[in-house]
């Protein structure tokens, strides 16, 4: 027998509640009560209302380049609703749902879009990490904080969000690699939304699916619907468990869609066809949800104006928050550079205004003096 | 008071403040059983366990990107980086995140992190194995940068490195790990980062050199006979630009002395910082003896890259004679 099967998978996908409503009673029931559920569709309503001002904050110069959400709620909320308050959530930037889910202000994201290091400072109490520019290095970050606390004995996981695109950085694999083989309790969530900028799917993977990346180091993986809130919620709580339990890591390839521009500065209709994103909005976790709701009698019109409104005071706050910020100083940005401020940097500081860079007060004014002295003697 | 290399000045101070302190962990390429290429590590995965000294995969920027997680949760891991040639994977974690880390967060995340890196050329090595990269890491603002010159300054700024609140690269010059042996006290001491030292003191001429360099220095004064003054920087960021600013304004001449590239190496930013404060005290351009515009060697010929005494004692007779 010279030729034998070395290694055989599938990989599974998960989906609870369809775009056409169809509801697997199985998997769905008792997995989300009711209240919560109610509480998660706010969650969503007011991330787009959020998403929506943003983009017109945008196009009206009251805000800096600002990459929409829209379409890709579920994934980041499912995971925060399931993980516990003190678990790592590692984000690139379509994660504002799940961020707000856990706590972190809205007015926190806006400032960071802003062009406000404000919008940062996140509070450690929600264990959150500020946004990623670079596409996959935080998934490292994720590992590490991860680390950090089998170093120290604690049950804390980490769980981080990346592209599709990400899938095709260094960065991915080696932090799937180390997490895997050093066995770190990570949980590494793949929002696959088809569009890298630009670069539809093809251009990043070849494979027919993202989640089969994972078998290569060995570590569990599953695909699920990422527009279906239920099927999140049971796949990250079921990810989430397993990674607790053994203490390495597992992935989750999240199928959803980018329903806006990579960004404002983007232009979308360059380069995808106007149906296959009409296509995606009939599979709109919000209205989804919305749809099931109705059809449980958990919801009615007069509930949607009052959570449409409560959404739009809150958005609009948080707009107000993070647009009556007093302004920055300039000592903010180099007393932030180090735990104190090198001397050298002090002088740059304070001679901002009045001299060359890097010149001392005292050296200024020799230099000063000597070139009068120059032009004295030339005339 | 025990005599040691700079080697074994290394592995004394991790040891130190392993036993010192928890939350430090070395990590890195061979570091544990193998004890390291150059053995700086050799006996600490034995002595303190695989949690704390461990071996990680083969991936320059996945040691600095998990290393970051590390210190953002506050442990202070020590990853080293096998080679310098080798930190060009690394560079998106280490100026895009760990330098940036405390700044875009205005403090609320700080990335308390030692990089241990064995740097520059002489010791016959294959290719990118023998560069000097300092000035790329001078240049990005939030990092600071250290190279010591002997093993007790060796163990006093690693010490220092250690217990700094941000991120420091640590360059250890590999062609002087075992070249010399000095008396390193046992009992712990620290260095300040951002002080020179002045190696010799000296009226007629200033020169500015630090890590393996200085040695070449030192061996270029004796040849001279002349009266000079020699100025380890220590640290290249942030640098000592008063140390200098003294010493030129006292003897009026000043030889700049690096392995790297001249074009922007760092000897550049001091020539223009003497320029800047000690202009009316000056007899003569500074001159600048450093590695050449050019890809560096292989070993055939890296002795006629790097400065040696020869082309110092040259730079000091043009300087002294201007």
């Amino acid at each position: 027998m010279p030729i034998t099967t070395a290694y055989k998978t599938e990989i599974q996908r998960v989906s609870i509640l369809d775009e056409h409503g169809n509801f697997d009673e199985k998997l769905g029931k008792d997995l989300i009560p009711d209240a919560d559920l109610v509480r998660l569709y706010e969650a969503m309503v007011t991330c787009r209302v959020l998403d929506e001002i943003a983009f017109k904050l945008q196009r009206s110069g009251r805000m800096g380049t600002y990459p929409q959400n829209m379409g890709q709620e579920a994934p980041s909320l499912g995971a925060s609703y399931v993980l516990n308050k003190d678990d790592w959530i590692v984000t690139c930037y379509r994660e504002n749902c799940g961020l707000f889910w856990r706590g972190v202000p809205m007015e926190s994201i806006l400032l960071h879009w802003m062009g406000d290091e404000r919008g940062n400072a996140m509070p450690r109490e929600h264990f959150a990490t500020p946004i990623a520019v670079p596409i996959g290095t935080q998934m490292l970050h994720a590992t590490g904080l991860a680390w950090a606390s089998k170093y120290r004995g604690e049950k804390r996981i980490s769980c981080t969000f990346f592209g599709d695109g990400a899938s095709s950085e260094g960065d991915f694999h080696e932090a799937c690699n180390f997490a895997a083989n050093l066995e770190i309790p990570v949980v590494f969530v793949c929002q696959n939304n088809f569009w890298a900028i630009s670069s539809p799917g093809k251009v990043n993977c070849s494979a027919p699916t993202l989640a089969q990346r994972a078998l290569a180091y060995g570590m569990p993986t599953i695909q699920v619907d990422g527009n279906d809130l239920f099927a999140v919620v049971k796949v990250m709580r079921d990810a989430a468990a397993w990674t607790r339990e053994h203490g390495k890591p597992h992935f989750v390839e999240a199928v959803t869609y980018r329903l806006g521009d990579h960004t404002t500065a983007d232009d979308a209709r360059r380069y995808r066809d106007q149906a296959e994103v009409e296509l995606w909005k009939t599979r709109d976790p919000i209205t989804r949800i919305y749809d099931y709701m109705k059809s449980r009698k958990l919801w009615d019109d007069s509930k949607e104006a009052t959570t449409r409104e409560r959404a739009a005071v809150n958005a609009n706050a948080a707009v107000a928050t993070a647009e009556g910020i007093a302004e920055p100083h300039r000592q903010d940005y180099f007393n932030a550079m180090y735990a104190e401020l090198p001397a050298d940097l002090a002088t740059q500081l304070a001679t901002h205004n009045t001299h060359s860079l890097g010149q001392t007060e005292e050296a200024a004014h020799v230099a000063t003096e000597a070139l009068a002295k120059a032009h004295a003697s030339h005339h | 008071m025990a005599t040691l290399n700079l080697v074994q000045a290394i592995n004394l101070a991790l040891i130190q403040e392993m036993e010192k302190d928890d939350r430090v962990l070395l990590m890195g390429e061979d570091i544990g059983l193998n004890g390291g290429v150059f053995r700086v590590t050799e006996g600490l995965q034995a002595r303190f366990g695989k949690e704390r000294v461990v071996d990680t995969p083969l991936a320059e920027s996945g040691i600095i990107g998990t290393a970051i997680g590390l210190a953002m949760a506050g442990l202070r891991p020590i990853p080293e980086i096998q080679f310098e040639g080798f930190l060009g994977p690394a560079y998106d974690q280490i100026c895009s995140h760990a330098a940036r880390m405390r700044s875009r967060t205005r403090g609320a995340f700080t990335v308390p992190l030692t990089i241990r890196v064995p740097v520059g050329g002489g010791i016959h090595a294959p290719e990118l194995h023998s560069d000097s990269p300092e000035a790329i890491y001078a240049h990005t603002p939030g990092l600071k940068v250290v190279m010591p010159s002997s093993p007790y300054d060796a163990k006093g700024l690693l010490i220092s490195a250690i217990r700094d609140p941000d991120p420091v690269i640590y360059f250890e010059p590999k062609r002087i790990y075992r070249a010399f042996r000095e008396e390193v006290p046992e009992d712990e001491y620290t260095l300040p980062i951002g002080k020179a030292r002045t190696v010799s003191e000296g009226n007629e001429l200033t020169i500015v050199s630090w890590g393996a360099s200085v040695v070449q220095c030192m061996q270029a004064i004796e040849n001279s006979g002349r009266d000079i003054e020699l100025i380890d920087l220590r640290t290249i960021y942030p640098f000592d630009i008063d140390a200098v600013e003294a010493s030129v304004s006292k003897t009026g001449r000043c030889v700049v002395v690096h392995e790297a590239p001249l074009t922007c190496g760092f000897g550049a930013e001091i020539s223009a910082r003497i320029m800047e404060r000690c202009f009316l005290h000056l007899e003569a351009p500074v001159q600048r003896v450093a590695g050449f515009d050019t890809t560096m060697p292989y070993y055939k010929l890296e002795l006629d890259y790097l400065p040696d005494a020869a082309r110092v004692g040259r730079a000091i007779e043009d300087c002294l004679a201007y």
